[in-house]
């Protein structure tokens, strides 16, 4: 059954809608706690130009369906928290627009290779353990905080800044992991996302844990698992490049990088 | 579990998919010495076994061939299932594959070389 949003089914009763346009919302429903039932519920919702999947999927919740499940957050691609599939292409909800999808139908489902705790909402887990695993932090011996002189900074030049930046723009949000073909299949695969954080934190020069994280990440469902599909790199929301850190650390695993 | 860490198999992985490439292009213009069909002849085939340099060719190619067949088979099952009995399972598996075919491959190389066969 297809539900109709208010503002469109008394737009002729209603004086001024500034909304002409609308599209059929299809929201992949489920509920594993419950029982193992899939289906699809259908809304048509009214769109303008700048509206967004997670607007209309907020307009659903509002005024549809309250209990559809979605996980949300800043609505401006910095939180990562509304990754998805839409019209079978993963992407950030807020960051994407229904009128660039050039679709009168736009189907929504979960993002695959995570559980589904309910509707649209994954459990990350397993991405925050491989994340955690890598040690995704500068490591030394030495403090910036020092008994003697007070408080320094670790300096680094704009030259090595540069190897990393653009890795320190991940925000977590699991597209990389669940566009994987190797996550799909190996359930123990550290994944995209925990290589390419291993990548900025081995590449940046106030970094003296390179030997450990590099140990974690060569064994059996480490890195070596990464067969360069690069749809890791094709669905980032940021411009992180997660098929090509790997490539460059697979360099220092193979002695060609120092 | 595993002797080796994975780095050090992947080096040797690719290395031997390198020098099995080099050994078979060399393989395939020994066939070129003579006229393609001619070299496939019984005869002829028997004399380059009888040939040291040759028969040492075949053994190496062997060798390194079923190094990266068996270790491509190991890696394509390791993704398939995961588990520490599973993995030691497949690891030794692949191995004790590996040096069958080796075992069976250079008994045939000697044995012709030897005229044997």
């Amino acid at each position: 059954m297809v539900t109709i949003h208010p503002k469109l089914s008394n737009e002729l009763s209603q004086t001024v809608v500034s909304s002409t346009k609308s599209v059929k919302l299809k929201i992949k429903r489920s509920n594993p706690n419950v029982n193992s039932d899939e289906k699809f519920d259908e809304f048509v919702v009214p769109i303008e130009k700048w509206t967004t999947v997670l607007d209309s999927l907020l307009d659903v919740k509002s005024y549809l369906d309250h209990s559809v499940g979605i996980r949300y957050s800043c609505r401006q691609a910095s939180c990562g928290s509304c990754g998805m599939k839409i019209n079978g292409k993963l992407g950030l909800a807020c960051f994407t627009k229904i009128s660039e999808l050039d679709s009168d139908t736009v189907t929504v489902e979960p993002m695959d290779n995570y559980p589904v705790v309910r509707d649209l909402v994954v459990n990350f887990d397993r991405m925050i353990n491989n994340h955690k695993k890598i040690m995704p932090y500068v490591i030394r011996e030495d403090s910036e905080i020092d008994a003697e002189s007070g408080v320094r900074e670790f300096l680094q030049s704009p030259k090595n800044v540069e190897k990393y930046i653009q890795f320190s723009n991940c925000i977590k949000c699991g597209l990389c992991n669940s566009a994987c073909p190797t996550m799909a299949m190996d359930k123990s695969f550290v994944g995209p996302q925990a290589l390419a954080q291993a990548y900025r934190y081995i590449a940046d020069d106030r970094d003296k844990g390179k030997n450990k994280r590099l140990k974690i990440i060569d064994e059996s469902h480490g890195i070596w698992r990464c067969h360069f599909a690069g749809s890791c790199s094709q669905v980032c929301p940021k411009g992180v490049d997660p098929a090509m850190g790997i490539q460059l650390l697979r360099g220092y695993l193979l002695g060609i990088r120092d | 579990m595993m002797v080796l860490r994975e780095s050090i198999i992947m080096k040797i992985h690719y290395g031997t998919a390198i020098g099995a490439l080099f050994l078979t292009v060399i393989h395939i213009m020994m066939r070129l010495t003579q006229d393609f069909h001619e070299s496939l002849q019984y005869e002829n085939v028997i004399a380059n076994y009888e040939s040291v340099g040759y028969a040492l060719l075949l053994e190496l190619l062997l060798i390194l061939i079923s190094v990266h067949g068996f270790n491509g088979l190991r890696v394509i099952l390791l993704e398939m299932n995961q588990g520490p009995t599973y993995e030691k399972v497949v690891t030794y598996g692949c191995l004790a594959a590996m040096a069958g075919l080796i075992t069976y491959g250079s008994r045939t190389i000697i044995m012709t070389s030897m005229g044997m066969v």
